[in-house]
């Protein structure tokens, strides 16, 4: 019997098995952020909302829904992603996926979409959340939903390429810790950088974060920080290196397969 | 055709050369035991027939085809075991044998997976997770995972390291039973006896060479020492004049001697014993002892350590 051209069979293997792994840490996969989005409502859309009542002419609470679930999309994305492929580096099960029959491209479509889709739905889960807080109001549902998959993928992608740098647990936690919750939190999640005093503003177009929540926000209320294309070209940007650095991973099997 | 053909595999790890030029066939159905001390490069070489590891320069043909440009189509005839037990513990034992033949692009066979969890006695234990079993049913299980896709041919790193003798007596027969079934068995381990009870074939390795290549039996004759140990009823001084020119020893304080036999020796032996009459020495027992499989590869393995630079 010839060989499939696409082992279908492997990929949805892994990515029932990732969504599984999701099922047994249902509390932390999904109450987690969702509590956190929640507190978050109370804290800077109670609080700050009442001295803050409007931002760009959009109620602070719903302006800052768009940041929450691009806050949760990209640390999500990340982490799911990352610790998808380290832990079957750290228990040795790797060894099992490198001897299928799958191409680097099967193997990242089984963990990237796995942890993509997990997002996605913690994504859809805190704006349902949000809306027992502030009213919706979504303008362009549908470049929201590209503005979603998007940011989700091209997330996961990074966390992939983290999970397979990473040698230990810290270093799985470095990047996500140390460099994008402080960008995120800088990137105009709870403001807009108009409000930033100029240089800060232009400090603030540096961070990638910004292109996201501006992108993100402007699917919501047609308004936005920078403009749309730039948005959606960062976004395209880190896809595409994203995928240059994983062929380069997947060539020469750099920390994957000696 | 042999089913797998390795020519002039070399692996290198910056300037450590793991493995040095390998040259290997494995003939189709046969059970081929790679034996070899620590580091000597077995695991290395198998990891790069299954994929696990890049090779840096040579080329492997399973069953005719490349397994770089035809990975997909050799690796579904492959299934490993390696030598270090990793699993998933949070799985059952039906799912993570489940995922395996997913994972090779087989279609689900529940049948197929109800027969191997009952073959390695682990059909009870279905439902447990893993984390609930001993290391003995992780063994178990991790066989069946490299089963689950019905590979051709079978890698078994080190099977029973660490195993109690029952296990290791149950594993021995079930690679017989595989091998009846016409799967290819390539085994490495640290146990000559189990070479020796199991293995057509074997292959020595040291320092990442592969020493020497036979057929067991045919090894052990060739290099096996078989040897005439006869028990004097009183212990001589000297050997008797009558022995002059034959290779014998004089032991035990007089009490024994022996003869190192070769192919066709028996005659020898059988002159031996009638200049020991003519002597007056009186024989009280006799014995022929054989080296075995261990004995041949410390011998082996000596040699190639000596013959090295």
């Amino acid at each position: 019997m010839s060989a499939p051209l696409f082992n279908l069979r492997g990929v949805a293997a892994i990515f029932s098995a990732e969504m599984a792994r999701t099922r047994r840490t249902l509390l932390q996969s999904v109450v987690t952020p969702v509590l956190t989005t929640a507190l978050y409502f109370v804290v800077f859309g109670s609080a700050i909302g009442s001295h803050m009542r409007e931002v760009g002419g959009v109620a602070y609470g719903a302006f800052i829904v768009p940041g929450l679930i691009m806050l949760s999309l990209l640390t999500q994305s990340i982490a799911n992603a990352s610790i998808g492929i380290y832990f079957p580096k750290f228990t040795g099960t790797v060894y099992e996926i490198l001897t299928a029959p799958l191409s680097a491209i099967e193997i990242v479509v089984g963990y990237v979409g796995a942890a993509a889709a997990k997002s996605i739905a913690i994504g859809l889960i805190i704006l349902a959340t949000a809306a027992f807080f502030t009213p919706l109001q979504i303008d362009y549902p549908a470049m929201m939903a590209l503005f979603l998959v998007l940011t989700a993928v091209a997330f996961s992608l990074f966390g992939f390429i983290i999970g397979i740098w990473a040698k230990t647990f810290e270093q799985l936690n470095f990047v996500p810790a140390l460099v994008i919750t402080p960008l995120t939190f800088l990137g105009g999640a709870f403001y807009s950088i108009d409000m930033l005093p100029p240089f800060w503003r232009t400090v603030s177009l540096f961070n990638p974060v910004v292109y996201l929540v501006s992108g993100f926000r402007w699917s919501f209320h047609g308004a936005g920080d920078v403009s749309l294309t730039a948005s959606l070209g960062f976004m395209t940007l880190v896809i595409a290196l994203c995928l240059g650095l994983l062929v380069w991973i997947f060539r020469t099997g750099y920390r994957l397969k000696p | 055709m042999p089913i797998i053909s390795i020519a002039g595999v070399a692996k290198s790890y910056g300037s450590f050369t793991a493995l040095h030029d390998i040259d290997l066939d494995i003939e189709r159905g046969e059970i081929f035991a790679l034996l070899g001390p620590n580091g000597a490069g077995k695991t290395t070489l198998i990891s790069i027939v299954c994929g696990a590891v890049s090779m840096t320069r040579g080329a492997v043909r399973v069953d005719g085809a490349d397994i770089l440009r035809d990975y997909r189509a050799t690796r579904r005839k492959i299934g490993l075991v390696p030598q270090e037990i990793a699993l998933d513990i949070f799985s059952t034992v039906w799912n993570t044998v489940s995922f395996s033949r997913s994972l090779f692009g087989k279609p689900k066979d529940n049948a197929h997976i109800e027969r191997l969890l009952r073959d390695l006695a682990l059909w009870e234990k279905r439902d447990n997770k893993i984390i609930e079993l001993s290391g003995g049913m992780k063994r178990r299980v991790m066989i069946a995972k490299a089963l689950a896709h019905e590979p051709d041919i079978l890698f078994l790193d080190e099977p029973t390291a660490g195993v109690d003798v029952e296990l290791r007596r149950d594993m021995w027969g079930l690679v017989r039973r595989l091998r009846e079934n016409g799967v290819t068995i390539i085994l490495t381990t640290h146990y000559i006896e189990e070479a020796e009870e199991m293995a057509d074939r074997v292959g020595f390795m040291k320092g990442g060479r592969l020493v020497l290549v036979e057929e067991k039996t045919a090894l052990m004759r060739k290099l096996g020492k078989r040897r005439l140990v006869l028990t004097l009823a009183e212990p001589l001084a000297a050997l008797p004049a009558e022995l002059d020119g034959w290779h014998v020893e004089l032991e035990s304080g007089g009490s024994q001697i022996s003869y190192a036999m070769s192919d066709g020796a028996e005659k020898g032996a059988a002159q031996i014993i009638q200049r020991l009459g003519e002597a007056g020495v009186h024989i009280k027992d006799m014995a022929m002892t054989e080296s075995s499989l261990e004995q041949i590869f410390v011998d082996l393995v000596g040699a190639a350590a000596g013959s090295q630079p």
